[in-house]
C-alpha cells in the first residue's frame, strides 16, 4: 500500500500514512496503530489503577496524614484484624456488610428473577412494565436515600402506616440497633429491576425448541422449569451472583446519607466502606485506611474466586451439552 | 415464548382458557408489584407538595389540600448558594464525564475489536478484570496523587480520569463492533482506507446506537456520583447536586418537603433520559449484561 493512496483524507489518517511509516510492513504498521490506539488505556491502567494500587499496599505499611510518613510494618494489618474489638472496628465493619450482602442478594435476585420468569410469559404490555420496574435503578442514591428516609419514619413514615393497617407496630427502623440494617436491605430491594432486565434477557435467550421437546416427552410445568429454565440461565446467574457481590459490597451513598455519615445507631450500620471513608476523609489516617482497603479488596477477590471455582459445579455452558450429544 | 410452551400437552378450549387465566394472574401480580414500586415515587410527588401540618399527619394525607407551589420555590432558594450553580456543576461534570468516556473507549474498543497486535488477548483479560476491581483500593493514592497536583476542589480528578477508557464500555462497544461485519473493513481496504480510515469512516457510522448507550449509562453514572465528589469538593460553589442534597439532609434534617423537592429534582435528568432512550438502555444492558 503507497502513502499516496491514502493521503488526503482526515490529517489523523494522513498521519499514520506518513512516509514515516513506509519502511515497515503492512502488519508491523498496523500493530503500531493498534498499539497507540490502546494506549489511552495502558496509560489510564498504570497511572489510575495499577499504580495506585500498589502505592495503596506500600502506604498499608505506613501511617501518614498527606504530611508526614512513617514506617510502621504491619502494625495496621495486626491492629485491625487484632480480635480485641475495643481496638478495631474491623469485625463489626465486616459484619455489617456481609449481612447486608447476604440477605440482600438472594432477595433481590429472587424478586428480578420471579419478575423476569412473569414478564417472559408472551405478556402483553411487556415494555411498560419493563420501564416500571427498572425505574428505580436509574434514580440517583442521594435521592433514594432522602426518600426511604421519608419512608422509614417511625412516627409518620409511609412504610410504618402500612404495617399499622394489617395490626403491626412498626419497629423505629434507623432509629434502633436491631432493624437499621435489615430497613437498608429492604431498601435494596427497590431496585431488583436491573436484575430483572439481565434475567429477562437470558430467558428470552433460551430456544422456544427445548420446551416444546420436553413437553412433547411429558415433561410438567415444574420438571421443565427445573431441567430446562433453572441450568439454561444458570451462566446469567452465575454472572449476576458475582456483580451484585461486588456492588452491593461496596455500598456507600445509602448509609452515608441515611446516617449522616456516622453508621448509626451504635455503629449497626457501619459498612466496610462507610468506614474506610471515616478513616481515610475525616481522620486522615491514610496509612491505616489503605491497610484497610486492601484486606477489603482481599476478601472480596477470595469470594469471586471461589465462586469461579464453584462454578463448574453449579454453571452449565451449552458447548458441555454439545459435546455430550455429539 | 416460553409461555406459549407451557401450554401445549393439554387440549382444545380449555387450554385456551387456562392460558387465559393464566395470563390474566400474572397481570394482576406484575400490576400488584408496579404500584409498590411506584407507590413511593408517588409519595415523594404528594410530599413535595404538602402544606407543613398535612406532613405529619398519620395516617396520611395522599392529596395535599391545597397543593403548595411555594415549597419547590422555598426549596431551591434555601442554599446560601443559587440552585443553579448546582444544576451547572452537576452538568458541567457530566457532560465532560461524558464525552471522556465515549472518546475514549470508542478509540481503544476498535482496537480491541478489529486490530491485531501481539498481547492483544491478555490485555483484553486485564481490561476485564479491572472490572471487578472495588475502587477504593486505588481511592487513597489517587487522593493523594490529585491533592499533590492541586485539583482538590476542581473537577479534573472526577473528569480526567474519564479519557483514559473503562473497563465496562470497552466491553460494551466492543461487543457492538464484533456484529459488523469483517466484510466492510475488506471493501474499505480494498478502496484504500486504512486503519483510521476504517475506523472514522466505517465503524463509527456504523457504531451510533452504541455510542448513543455509551453516553447514556456515562451520564447517568456521573449525574448520580456521590462518593468521588464527596472526597474532592469541599465548598460549596462547587457542589454538584448531590453533594449540595446531603448538605441539606445534614443542615436541615426534617424538611420533607423541602427534601423531597430536591430529590425530585435531582432526579429528573436521569429519570427523563431513561424515559427518552430507553430502548437504548435496555439494549446496552442486554449486550453487557452488566446493570445500568
Amino acid at each position: 500500500m503507497s502513502a499516496q493512496a491514502q493521503s488526503g483524507r482526515t490529517p489523523l489518517s494522513r498521519f499514520f500514512s506518513s512516509s514515516v511509516w513506509t519502511r515497515r510492513t503492512l502488519k508491523q504498521k498496523e500493530e503500531l496503530i493498534a498499539y497507540l490506539l490502546v494506549s489511552p488505556w495502558v496509560i489510564g491502567f498504570l497511572a489510575f489503577i495499577l499504580g495506585p494500587m500498589l502505592t495503596s499496599l506500600g502506604l498499608s505499611f505506613t501511617e501518614t496524614d498527606l504530611f508526614t510518613l512513617e514506617f510502621v510494618g504491619f502494625e495496621n494489618y495486626t491492629k485491625l484484624l487484632s480480635f480485641d474489638t475495643t481496638r478495631t472496628l474491623f469485625w463489626t465493619t465486616l459484619y455489617n456488610t456481609a449481612y447486608y450482602v447476604f440477605l440482600s442478594i438472594p432477595l433481590t435476585i429472587t424478586a428480578g428473577f420471579f419478575i423476569a420468569t412473569l414478564l417472559n410469559q408472551n405478556i402483553s404490555g411487556q415494555p411498560t412494565y419493563r420501564v416500571v420496574y427498572y425505574l428505580p435503578a436509574v434514580i440517583p442514591g442521594i435521592a433514594t436515600s432522602l426518600l426511604w428516609l421519608w419512608l422509614f419514619q417511625p412516627e409518620f413514615g409511609l412504610i410504618n402506616w402500612a404495617l399499622s393497617l394489617v395490626g403491626i407496630e412498626g419497629p423505629r427502623w434507623l432509629f434502633d440497633r436491631s432493624t437499621a440494617k435489615m430497613a437498608l436491605v429492604l431498601m435494596s430491594v427497590w431496585g431488583a429491576g436491573s436484575n430483572m432486565l439481565i434475567f429477562l434477557a437470558g430467558l428470552q435467550g433460551i430456544p422456544t425448541e427445548l420446551y416444546e421437546a420436553a413437553t412433547i416427552d411429558g415433561a410438567g410445568i415444574w420438571r421443565r422449569f427445573r431441567s430446562i429454565t433453572i441450568p439454561m440461565i444458570s451462566p446469567t446467574l452465575f454472572f449476576v451472583v458475582v456483580t451484585q457481590i461486588i456492588w452491593s459490597s461496596q455500598v456507600f451513598t445509602n448509609v452515608y446519607v441515611m446516617t449522616e455519615g456516622k453508621g448509626g445507631p451504635a455503629n449497626a450500620t457501619l459498612m466496610m466502606v462507610l468506614y474506610l471513608y471515616q478513616v481515610a476523609f475525616r481522620q486522615y489516617r491514610m496509612g491505616y485506611a489503605s491497610a484497610y482497603a486492601w484486606i477489603f479488596f482481599l476478601i472480596l477477590l477470595v469470594f469471586t474466586l471461589l465462586l469461579f471455582r464453584s462454578s463448574k459445579a453449579w454453571v452449565y455452558y451449552e458447548t458441555e451439552i454439545g459435546g455430550q450429544r455429539s | 415464548m416460553s409461555g406459549a410452551a407451557i401450554g401445549i400437552g393439554s387440549s382444545g378450549a380449555s387450554v385456551k382458557r387456562s392460558q387465559k387465566t393464566q395470563s390474566v394472574l400474572i397481570h394482576v401480580v406484575l400490576i400488584a408489584g408496579g404500584i409498590i414500586v411506584m407507590i413511593p415515587l408517588a409519595w415523594m410527588l404528594s410530599t413535595s407538595l404538602k402544606p407543613p401540618h398535612q406532613i405529619t399527619k398519620f395516617p396520611p394525607i395522599w392529596i395535599p389540600d391545597p397543593f403548595v407551589w411555594s415549597n419547590y420555590v422555598r426549596a431551591v432558594t434555601i442554599f446560601p448558594v443559587s440552585f443553579i450553580v448546582f444544576v451547572r456543576n452537576s452538568m458541567y461534570m457530566s457532560l465532560m464525564i461524558t464525552l471522556g468516556t465515549v472518546l475514549s473507549n470508542a478509540v481503544v474498543a476498535f482496537a480491541f475489536a478489529r486490530l491485531s497486535f501481539r498481547g492483544s488477548r491478555v490485555l483484553f483479560i486485564i481490561v476485564l478484570s479491572t472490572m471487578m476491581l472495588p475502587q477504593q483500593v486505588t481511592m487513597i493514592p489517587l487522593f493523594i496523587l490529585f491533592s499533590k497536583f492541586g485539583w482538590i476542589n476542581t473537577y479534573n480528578p472526577l473528569i480526567v480520569p474519564h479519557f483514559f477508557a473503562n473497563a465496562y464500555f470497552v466491553f460494551l462497544l466492543r461487543q457492538f463492533y464484533t456484529t459488523i461485519p469483517r466484510e466492510l473493513d475488506d471493501a474499505a481496504r480494498i478502496d484504500g482506507c486504512g486503519v483510521i480510515g476504517l475506523f472514522l469512516r466505517i465503524l463509527l457510522p456504523l457504531s451510533k446506537p452504541a455510542l448513543g448507550i455509551t453516553a447514556i449509562f456515562a451520564f447517568t453514572w456521573a449525574w448520580n456520583e456521590f462518593l468521588g465528589p464527596l472526597i474532592y469538593l469541599s465548598r460549596m460553589e462547587t457542589f454538584p447536586l448531590a453533594i449540595a442534597l446531603s448538605f441539606l439532609r445534614a443542615a436541615h434534617g426534617v424538611l420533607w418537603s423541602e427534601l423531597m423537592v430536591v430529590s425530585f429534582i435531582a432526579m429528573l435528568p436521569p429519570v427523563l433520559l431513561f424515559f427518552v432512550a430507553q430502548k437504548h438502555y435496555i439494549q446496552g444492558i442486554v449486550i453487557t449484561g452488566v446493570k445500568g
